[in-house]
């Protein structure tokens, strides 16, 4: 069957169903797509054709036999590194685990199994989750499909070019500040960071713990919604699992309708620093709204300003603590330092760090240490806790006067590899609209709102809603979707430059 | 105005277990500083009576039955481990010379 790697993964779950098509078939299909693509791309930093065959021809015996099978059961799909697959190495982007096997799954990666999906491979993400861009993988920069010399953004950049480059028509990534959303906007693709809670913990290699949560990365909002479905709801083994039904996301797709909704625009959220491409397409995008039957309504939120700084303080904090324990005594790298006889195990923790972890892990480690440090701790943890308090009351004022907020999902389009690894402010800065919701624990999606006129590049909005609300984002996100591929002609992915084929 | 010196930097990275360079430390030492110096503002409107929030949503604990459950075998536990002597973890002396 032709282009089988194009279809949407509601497609390909439709052709399974019937019977047109085969789980081998179309996880062979992808599998080709990596092997022609991925050495330009490099989105994958493992790749389990065996097991991911054996699934798919274990999805099709079932079939066969009439068993009735889970909705995505046989659609393959990519997972970011950060979740520990057994029997598949984990690395999280990491130097200090490469080659590590985890003796067991994530509760993500396990629900996978558990619905039929064949796992494609590991997708390259900055290492421990720590950057915008996947230039801070210690094996190597994913480059964006859209060009090739650009970022994909990130912490997951390999899960969203994955799926922009065809190579898998889903992928699950991780959200802390805007690792989903970031990498959607700047790849033209869709991005989830459900509510926090809402997906398991459980099995991801913690960056920072009151914030890291798991998410659908995928290149259609109704994708997505599948997908948020299978890997979400309550875990015993996640102490900060939401223990209440998964929001109706699926039926929110399908029943998509803008009209009577109040739209929030985030005054703080849009002007200096922002892109003016990005801007002109996310303004195009509210006259879209507003002519689909919805009210706009600009709102205030004067604590967002503060973000950044927020959590700047509170992510290195927790992951300093977090990353204390690849101390080279019970998985990962041991390295022994230079010209000492007989060293003892902390000169071999301290020697080990410094050879396993790059400049952004250290940069962040010192930083947490600092703020958490006695005589630091109020100034600087304590204040940023307190802040996280000011932002979420913002968003609770907001949201008494509007059903969701939206905004630019990154201030800008996807920027050269290289242009900004040496300046950690500038690269930090990417995250300025996805952080705020990622500190209140609200949901957030970003979907393509078009290409910007200065570099031809995708453009993202971000749509906002209250905790527990994530419904209300797919109705907004599918409705404008809807309107948006309309106008376009088909996705906007079709827009991308064929990526050159390896033989 | 927050300060950090080159020699406030080496003593955290000792204090996290990281033997930087010299090289590094004179990378990493005016990084962190203008880093802090931009993160610093979160005084500004951090008052007294604003209450911390620790966690986005609000939680309690939560405790489990204490039942059996299927756990990992010793080998599966000590399959990552850079040395393994008679099924445990073997790891560098822990006591320094002076001890």
């Amino acid at each position: 069957m032709a282009d089988l790697i194009k279809r949407t993964a509601a497609e390909l779950a439709d052709l399974l169903a019937a019977g047109e098509v085969s789980s081998v078939e179309v996880t062979q299909a992808h599998l080709d797509r990596i092997a022609a693509v991925d050495g330009a791309v490099h989105a994958f930093l493992e790749v389990d054709v065996e097991g991911a065959l054996r699934t798919a021809a274990d999805v099709d015996a079932r079939r066969a036999a009439g068993d009735t099978l889970p909705p995505l059961a046989g659609v393959p799909i990519a997972v970011k590194d950060v979740f520990v697959t057994k029997g598949i190495v984990t690395t999280c982007g990491s130097k200090i685990l490469e080659g590590w096997v985890p003796p067991y799954d994530s509760t993500v990666v396990h629900r996978l199994r558990a619905a039929g999906l064949p796992i494609l491979g590991k997708t390259n993400m900055d290492e421990f989750a720590m950057g915008s861009s996947t230039e801070h993988s210690a094996y190597g920069p994913t480059h964006n499909p859209w060009d090739l010399d650009r970022i994909p953004g990130g912490s997951g950049g390999g899960s969203s070019a994955a799926v922009a480059a065809y190579e898998a028509p889903l992928a699950v990534g991780t959200d802390t500040g805007g690792s989903i959303r970031q990498p959607g906007a700047v790849t033209g693709t869709v991005g989830v960071k459900p509510t926090y809670g809402g997906v398991s913990r459980y099995g991801m290699i913690a960056l920072a713990s009151s914030l890291d949560q798991a998410g659908p990365v995928t290149r259609t909002v109704l994708d997505a919604a599948l997908l948020h479905e299978t890997i979400a709801g309550h875990d015993p083994r996640d102490s900060t699992s939401i223990d209440a039904p998964v929001p109706p996301v699926v039926e929110a797709v399908r029943n998509a309708d803008l009209s009577g909704l109040r739209v929030g625009v985030v005054r703080e959220l849009g002007g200096e620093g922002y892109q003016p491409g990005v801007e002109a397409r996310f303004d195009d995008a509210l006259k879209l709204i507003t002519s689909a039957g919805a009210e706009i309504v600009e709102v205030s939120c004067p604590h967002f300003t503060y973000g950044l700084a927020t959590y700047y303080l509170i992510l290195p904090g927790e992951a300093s603590s977090n990353l204390a324990r690849f101390d080279a005594m019970r998985y990962g790298l041991r390295i022994f330092p230079d010209g000492v006889a007989e060293p003892t195990a902390e000169q071999v923790m301290s020697a080990t760090r410094e050879a396993g972890f790059g400049q952004e892990v250290k940069r962040r480690i010192i930083l947490g240490t600092y703020a958490l440090s006695s005589g630091y701790w109020d100034a600087y943890y304590g204040s940023a806790q307190k802040v996280r308090t000011l932002i979420r009351r913002d968003f609770d004022t907001a949201f008494e006067q509007v059903d969701v907020l939206v905004s630019p999902t990154a201030p800008t389009t996807a920027f050269p590899i290289g242009a900004k690894i040496d300046d950690p402010l500038a690269m930090y800065l990417n995250d300025i609209a996805t952080i705020p919701a990622s500190l209140a624990g609200m949901p957030g999606l970003s979907l393509p709102s078009g290409l910007a006129d200065e570099d031809g590049l995708p453009a993202g909005i971000q749509v906002l809603a209250p905790a527990m609300a994530d419904d209300r984002l797919y109705r907004v996100a599918a409705a404008l979707e809807a309107i948006l591929v309309e106008q376009w002609g088909g996705p906007l992915l079709a827009q991308a430059p064929e990526l050159e084929v390896a033989r | 105005m927050p300060e950090i010196s080159r020699d406030d930097v080496a003593h955290l990275a000792s204090l996290a277990r990281i033997d930087l360079t010299d090289e590094e430390l004179d990378h990493l030492a005016p990084q962190l500083a203008v880093i802090l110096e931009s993160v610093a503002k979160v005084s500004e409107v951090a008052a007294a009576d604003v209450p911390p929030t620790s966690h986005a949503v609000p939680l309690s604990n939560v405790y489990r039955a204490d039942e059996l459950r299927p756990g990992l075998t010793p080998e599966e536990a000590l399959a990552g481990a850079p040395e393994v002597e008679q099924q445990r973890f073997a790891v560098p002396r822990i006591l320094g010379e002076e001890a």
